[in-house]
């Protein structure tokens, strides 16, 4: 199990009370598949992902970022048990969407960025240590089915 | 992985715009390093204060970014610009390269942090490449 400290537990919830759910998906999401453009692999489905403003102004893109984010707040509300609340969707990751979880950290680091740009100095380096353990984490608990 | 035209106009710009306060980016970018990723303090274990809010990290964030803005200036030519630093760190400093990567992403965290919105995705990718290629200079001469 997970030990976070009372302070890690706040940095976390902090932060999060702040975040706009649908811009902080849309934002992460958008520079992964302009950062990594090898992930737009797993989007051929969602029309025209092939350059930064076809990405910015797709739906989809928005839609899923907003998706991605919304789950990430079930393991915020379980900080405790995040191996156990991501056990669907690490398989559905595995079996069905077959993503490659190097790709979760990908996503980790890109919204680490994403949320110093909002916060700014706010997103002082112990506030982001926490963050980078909830990430690493959240990656942990999503590759926990693949075999 | 190269740079293209655009990649090195959005680098050179930001540098121009961030460059007053460079000095204190480098130093914030290193003060995250060593909280975020403890097991790099263990190469500044000659430094009296190992904090984030520690002078001589501060100094040593400052001078390791002057560096960067050094490479920027000579961005055509990265390799020659480095060449004295690529050696240092392959005979003398050994610093384990996976680190690059680690310094890499806290440097991007202290932009983001300091250019907010102007931190755009297209810019974020640049800078990406721009770092990987600094630290691919940098671990060169290692072996």
């Amino acid at each position: 199990m997970v030990h976070w400290t009372d302070e890690e537990r706040q940095a976390i919830t902090s932060i999060w009370a702040e975040v706009n759910v649908e811009e902080a998906g849309h934002q992460a999401l958008t520079r992964v598949l302009v950062v990594y453009p090898w992930t737009q692999r797993y989007f051929s489905t969602f029309g025209n992902v092939s350059n930064a403003t076809a990405i910015a102004g797709n739906h989809m893109v928005r839609a899923h970022g907003k998706r991605v984010v919304v789950a990430l707040g079930d393991a915020i509300k379980n900080l405790d048990n995040v191996k156990a609340t991501y056990a669907k969707l690490s398989e559905l990751h595995s079996e069905k969407l077959h993503v490659d979880p190097e790709n979760f950290k990908l996503l980790g680091e890109t919204l680490i960025i994403s949320l110093a740009a909002q916060f700014g100095a706010a997103f002082t380096p112990d506030i982001q240590a926490a963050w980078q353990k909830l990430m690493a984490v959240v990656t942990a608990a999503l590759s926990k089915q693949y075999y | 992985m190269s740079l293209s035209a655009h990649d090195k106009e959005l680098i050179v710009k930001v540098w121009t715009k961030i460059s007053p306060k460079a000095a204190q980016i480098g130093g914030d970018a290193l003060g995250r390093l060593i909280v975020v990723f403890p097991q790099t303090k263990i190469y500044f274990s000659h430094f009296a204060d190992l904090s984030p809010s520690s002078p001589q990290i501060k100094a040593h964030g400052a001078k390791v970014l002057g560096a960067i803005g050094e490479a920027v200036s000579s961005i055509d030519n990265v390799s020659a610009s480095l060449s004295k630093l690529s050696e240092l760190h392959a005979y003398n400093l050994r610093v384990d390269p996976v680190n690059f990567k680690l310094l890499a992403h806290t440097l991007l965290v202290s932009l983001s942090a300091a250019l907010g919105a102007e931190f755009t995705p297209e810019i974020h990718l640049a800078w990406d490449k721009f770092l990987a290629i600094v630290a691919a200079v940098l671990s060169e001469k290692y072996r």
